[in-house]
């Protein structure tokens, strides 16, 4: 197996006495496309918020690139190469785009506070770059001259597409992608997955998806993760997921495996 | 509520101008200059009558309207020379210029407006001491807007800064200490004091960044606190350094007197340039050898204290750091997942708002010449809030707008306006006598400044001189849910 990029080790999240996410070993190998599915309420989210340190696990550990970054606070995970989409939608709803991205570039720029109320050279030109570079994301992910729209001005779609591209400006080596096709047609939906597939080609990252359309995950991902009711019920290609009776029960219900 | 009473309003209004061939629709045709004229002509008219109404009219008034529809009216911003944008730079500089004159127009050598009309119902033009006032309250209420209107954090214990401030400038610039005796580069002090006296300009720094150290004291254990938490917090902390100043004079029962208590520290130094810089460049060597005219030059340095909080402001706004501030502000969980640390952020941000409340309550300080317990109550907090609130939070010109406004109000507006309101309703008023025993205005100031909070927040919920982010998210509102364990942050 390549290089693993991510890794959890019995990662667990409890919440009261409510075991959200149980002991789930997971890894993500260097340049894969990772999909992560399960049946609504599997605990899919969680995860991912254990994944990018905005929850805290109750136990386990979380190691990137060979480095364990378990209770470290969100923008290590960042700063590290952990970059992250929303399930519902969370950008800076009054910035214009180009502001989110460059939000997005917040670890990757340096300008301090004294160097930015005099206005180095060095600060200048770090923001001249960074606003070239802003553009340049905003125009790969699809949205060429949306730059000084305001966030709750852009379509459904647009709005999916800059939450890719703030997190692209992270400068991730993994990206985290929550339910990126929600509430897309078919037509985006298939314009979507090849942006995720080029996203790996042109970029070399590695992807890490939580996914409801089956389409989308079948037709793009290396492996498949399923969890159901926080525990990993099963691993492997798409083909082999499509087969697992565990998966099928757990989304059709027993009846559907014994009939089958 | 707001719409309904808006929608009311506005729909009177269009019927009223119906009777003259007026219609909305045509009125939205009109391009926005034209709007913008007829707006400010309508306006300055109304100012114009209500002088003449106000039996205070002197040909001047008109130079004022003049001035104002300059300024007001033309579209400065498409201006452009060599590609760069200067015609956004002439409103300001034309506002700085007349703030700049103000002592020989309207408040010279004591005497008030020479020549100016009075304004109606206000009365006369606000006097320098005033003006001293406005411009250290903007300095403050532009502190206060790094930490309420860049960051959205609400802290309702600014005063804790302001009240540092003016004690550095105590323990610094004043015989407080007095069996110690340490000059350094007190220009223009008397010499032979005892105590501790540094340059004025140099204990303005010191006291800023002194301010800005307890300012991240107090974020520390404080920030990670979200919305109503913090505000607590913060008011706590607005509570105690006042208690200290009140009771510092015999700290933890050693004897050692470090504030005085409730005498407070007086007299402090006033700034000056020295003697050789008053020889030779005709710089005042101390302020209060000017005798009248001090209260000038104390405006005027004023003045740039407030323009370096300005340009701090603004710099800051555009900067990496100005758009993580922004960016928690709208969405505290998003901001961290694209790498803005969190307490660290909002630390600057703390330190930066304490730095100029430090110096200002400094600068306020020496102009008192003193620094007394009782003017740092909690009462100060939401004052300096209110002045963020109603100019329009994260606006720079509606924040000093407010703190002018509510600071002239506190000074002298509120007086002059019972004054005028006695005299016409009062007993033995010119008009209809209303009521038979004069009413005493400044007493309810802080009745009135809660009513003009209460009707902002009402109508004009993004204040009068929003920031168009700010209007937004009033009108739109932000989805913050929190979403975090508090330990992750």
């Amino acid at each position: 197996m390549a290089d693993v990029l991510l890794q959890t080790v019995l990662l667990r999240k409890e919440f009261g006495g409510l075991v959200a996410v149980d002991d789930v070993d997971f890894t993500v190998p260097q340049g894969a496309i990772v999909s992560l599915i399960g049946p609504n309420g599997a605990g899919k989210t969680t995860f991912f918020n254990m994944l990018t340190g905005v929850y805290k696990p109750t136990s386990g550990q979380v190691v990137f690139a060979g480095e364990d970054l378990t209770g470290r606070p969100p923008h290590v995970y960042t700063q590290r190469g952990i970059g992250r989409t929303f399930q519902n939608i969370r950008l800076f709803q009054n910035m214009t785009a180009l502001e989110n991205v460059l939000v997005g570039m917040h670890t990757r720029l340096k300008g301090k506070l004294l160097e930015s109320i005099v206005r180095t050279p060095r600060v200048k030109h770090e923001e001249r770059d960074a606003r070239a570079r802003a553009r340049e994301l905003l125009e790969y992910s699809g949205l060429r001259r949306k730059d000084q729209e305001i966030g709750r001005n852009l379509s459904y779609g647009d709005q999916r597409r800059l939450e890719v591209a703030r997190a692209l400006a992270t400068e991730p080596r993994l990206i985290l992608l929550d339910e990126p096709t929600a509430g897309m047609n078919p037509q985006e939906t298939a314009e979507f997955t090849a942006f995720v597939g080029r996203l790996r080609a042109d970029r070399g990252l590695t992807v890490l998806l939580i996914e409801h359309d089956m389409r989308v995950v079948m037709g793009v991902s290396d492996r498949v993760t399923v969890l159901d009711y926080g525990e990993k019920i099963a691993e492997g290609s798409p083909g082999e997921i499509q087969k697992n009776e565990r998966v099928i029960e757990a989304y059709l219900g027993s009846a559907a495996v014994t009939t089958a | 509520m707001r719409r309904r009473i808006g929608g009311a309003v506005s729909q009177a209004w269009w019927q009223f101008l119906g009777l003259f061939g007026l219609d909305k629709a045509r009125w939205r045709k009109q391009p926005r200059a034209t709007q913008r004229a007829v707006k400010a002509v309508v306006w300055v008219g109304i100012g114009l009558l209500l002088v003449v109404a106000g039996g205070v009219w002197e040909w001047s008034a008109l130079v004022i309207a003049a001035v104002v529809l300059l300024l007001v009216v033309p579209d400065y911003g498409r201006i452009t020379i060599g590609g760069r944008r200067v015609g956004r730079y002439i409103v300001p500089v034309a506002a700085l210029a007349i703030a700049v004159a103000y002592p020989y127009y309207a408040s010279s050598n004591g005497a008030v407006n020479p020549g100016l009309p009075e304004l109606p119902i206000f009365g006369p033009f606000p006097q320098m001491s005033t003006m001293v006032g406005m411009a250290v309250f903007a300095m403050m209420a532009l502190g206060l807007n790094f930490v309420v209107g860049y960051a959205g954090l609400l802290d309702l214990g600014y005063v804790a800064f302001y009240a540092m401030g003016s004690y550095m400038a105590g323990w610094f610039a004043s015989s407080q200490f007095g069996h110690q005796n340490v000059f350094f580069g007190a220009i223009g002090v008397t010499p032979g004091l005892t105590g501790f006296h540094f340059s004025i300009w140099l204990v303005l720094i010191m006291a800023g960044i002194a301010t800005a150290v307890v300012g991240v004291l107090i974020g520390l254990p404080t920030l990670r606190l979200r919305g109503d938490y913090l505000a607590i917090v913060t008011l706590g902390f607005g509570e105690i350094m006042p208690q200290i100043a009140r009771n510092g004079d015999n700290l933890f029962g050693t004897g050692f007197n470090l504030t005085n208590g409730t005498g407070g520290i007086t007299p402090i130094d006033p700034p000056g340039f020295g003697n050789w810089a008053g020889h030779h460049l005709h710089l005042p060597a101390n302020y209060l050898t000017l005798g009248t005219n001090s209260d000038r030059a104390f405006f005027w340095t004023a003045l740039v204290l407030v323009l370096l909080t300005i340009f701090t402001s603004a710099r800051l706004r555009d900067s990496r750091l100005g758009r993580a501030w922004v960016a928690i502000r709208e969405d505290e969980v998003a901001a961290a997942a694209m790498g803005v640390p969190l307490m660290r952020t909002k630390t600057w941000a703390y330190a930066t708002g304490a730095f100029f409340g430090g110096v200002a309550g400094a600068y306020y300080a020496s102009y008192n010449s003193g620094a007394f317990p009782d003017e740092f109550f909690f009462n100060i907090s939401v004052f300096i809030l209110c002045m963020v609130i109603l100019g329009g939070m994260g606006n720079i010109w509606g924040v000093i707008f407010g703190a002018c406004f509510l600071e002239y109000l506190d000074k002298e507006g509120l007086a002059n306006i019972g004054a005028w309101l006695n005299g016409h309703f009062g007993p033995g008023g010119s008009d209809i006598q209303v009521w038979h025993k004069a009413l005493d205005v400044p007493l309810y100031e802080f009745g009135i400044f809660g009513a003009i909070l209460v009707i902002v927040m009402l109508f004009r919920p993004e204040g009068l001189i929003p920031s168009r982010r700010r209007a937004a998210e009033f009108h739109e509102g932000v989805h913050d849910q929190p979403l975090y364990d508090v330990e992750a942050v």
